[in-house]
């Protein structure tokens, strides 16, 4: 008797007015009928999108500074920080002429994320020193074959701020910009 | 032989009534099964299909071309004759039961009368039932053919069924045909055409309340509708009699029990609702034009039958399916006796009024 809710239960015979179940079907009838003009709980979802918090945790998205040039320096911190192992990355120096591009000495030619093994923890963006890797407000990938998964550096990089402004606000999310 | 001088007109009449009811019975299946969908998202606060053309409207035409492109099975361990034979006789039957339904007034001209019936013999309500009978055949023929154990309990179930609840149904009609002496289907919509409220209060739904409540009981269960839908119990016999059935086999058994539906939901719209007969006024009295009249009057009729309809899928929303005893008990221990009650007090009363 933990909630005083229990009840004995009843097993009486039924009455003949009850065995034809009748009176409980109409009953029953009548809550379903109630529900008809009730609200609809369905979020027509390509059009309607539900609203996400602060803290969601979508796909990845490697940022840019205000230039435009990549924040990443391969460091390789997010890789080690990756519980899934998902990130792999391959460095290389920054060439006289090529400061617009990048904003350190050293890059990622090569920044991979198998989103399959991903585990949308985002340590990797608690761990990144350069604010250059964050988790986007974007979400369910699809795509016809597994290597489709693996996403590259161009998957990943977010527009260019300067060069396509609305589509570099849209990648950004409600995020505020930390640099 | 004056029985063979059949003139041509006649037939073509005929030939046209059939063909546009047969195409009526196909298109009301069709969006039945729309509104199904539609109903039952509304009763679980959904939205139902949407997505097809406006408010989702083209799902059925979606639905059948699915149905039609699906690959054509036929189990090797299977008797293929009676495989092909079973969805067909499901199909014939729920449409033949159809013809002697009076679909509207006849279209009176000064040549003659057009009656929107195909058949007005003089058993008419009785050619229901005997056709009904014969369409337990079309699910006991696929469930045997099938060679599956599923298929086979599910066969023998719905067998049974149909037939237990074939007696409360007749038995209830016997009532409302104490009161109007005539098995003819025109008869029995006539009869509730002149009464107070333009015919309203002449319903036989108003003189036979029970009647009418244990007929739409027996005609769920002949629809294999839930609460009755054992033969085709989804969670417990996978689908049942149309388990190894696939394209528009499966369809056909689908299908015929939507016709099954709409043509019940005739039916007791004819022998308990006024059939076509426009309640609270004298329709006679407007003088319009025949076809006009007849086309409201057939209006009419499919607003009752709709309305019969909605409340079938809203019985299959709502309550869970019986269980097997409980089903038998229900059909043969309470309806049974309820029937030949109601039977007993009509024919009491009848008999009483005429003294």
């Amino acid at each position: 008797m933990l909630t005083q809710r229990a009840k004995q239960v009843d097993r009486k015979p039924m009455t003949f007015l009850e065995s034809i179940y009748l009176w409980n079907i109409v009953k029953g009838m009548g809550i379903t009928i109630s529900h008809l003009f009730k609200k609809k709980a369905t979020i027509q979802y390509p059009e309607q999108k539900r609203t996400f918090s602060k803290v969601f945790r979508g796909l990845h998205v490697l940022n840019r500074d205000a230039e435009g040039r990549e924040n990443c320096t391969a460091c390789g911190l997010c890789a080690v920080a990756c519980p899934a192992e998902a990130i792999t990355m391959e460095a290389a120096e920054r060439l006289p002429g090529e400061e617009h591009l990048y904003r350190e000495e050293k890059y990622a030619v090569k920044y991979e994320i198998n989103m399959l093994r991903c585990i949308f923890c985002g340590l990797c963006e608690e761990a990144c020193p350069k604010d250059a890797i964050y988790l986007s407000q974007t979400f369910a990938p699809a795509n016809y074959g597994r290597k489709g998964f693996i996403y590259k550096k161009e998957e990943l990089l977010i527009p260019h701020p300067l060069k396509d402004k609305e589509a570099y606000e849209k990648a950004l999310g409600n995020k505020a910009v930390k640099n | 032989m004056i029985l063979l001088s059949i003139s041509l007109w006649f037939i073509l009449e005929k030939a046209i009534l059939i063909a546009c009811i047969i195409g009526l019975s196909f298109f009301i299946a069709m969006y039945t099964t729309y509104a199904e969908r539609k109903v039952a998202g509304w009763l679980q606060d959904r939205h139902g299909p949407n997505r097809a053309g406006p408010f989702g409207i083209l799902q059925p035409l979606a639905d059948g071309g699915k149905l039609f492109f699906k690959e054509e099975i036929i189990p090797l361990a299977s008797n293929k004759v009676l495989f092909l034979l079973g969805p067909g006789l499901a199909m014939i039957t729920s449409l033949v039961t159809s013809t002697v339904i009076p679909w509207g007034a006849p279209i009176v001209t000064d040549k003659g009368s057009i009656p929107l019936q195909v058949a007005d013999v003089d058993m008419g309500i009785l050619i229901v039932f005997s056709v009904v009978s014969v369409g337990v055949y079309g699910i006991m023929i696929g469930g045997w053919a099938s060679n599956n154990k599923f298929s086979l309990i599910a066969a023998i179930r719905g067998a049974s069924q149909m037939v237990s609840y074939e007696l409360p149904m007749g038995l209830a009609l016997i009532a409302v045909l104490f009161m109007t002496g005539s098995l003819k289907m025109s008869v029995i919509v006539d009869n509730q055409i002149h009464g107070g409220w333009g015919g309203f209060l002449s319903w036989h739904v108003w003189s036979q309340p029970l009647g009418f409540i244990i007929f739409f009981v027996c005609a769920l269960a002949e629809c294999n509708r839930t609460p009755f839908d054992l033969p085709e119990a989804e969670n417990e016999l996978n689908f049942g009699y149309h388990q190894e059935y696939s394209s528009m086999k499966l369809g056909f058994y689908l299908f015929a029990e939507y016709i099954n539906m709409f043509v019940s939901s005739a039916v007791i719209a004819t022998l308990f609702l006024g059939g076509y007969d426009i309640p609270f006024v004298n329709e006679a009295s407007w003088k319009l034009e025949p076809w006009l009249m007849s086309l409201i009057s057939f209006s009419m009729l499919m607003a009752k039958i709709s309305f019969l309809l909605f409340v079938f899928i809203w019985i299959r929303w709502t309550i869970p399916r019986f269980r097997y005893d409980q089903l038998m008990n229900l059909g043969w221990k309470k309806l049974i006796p309820l029937a030949l009650l109601n039977m007993i007090i009509t024919a009491a009363v009848m008999l009483w009024l005429k003294k």
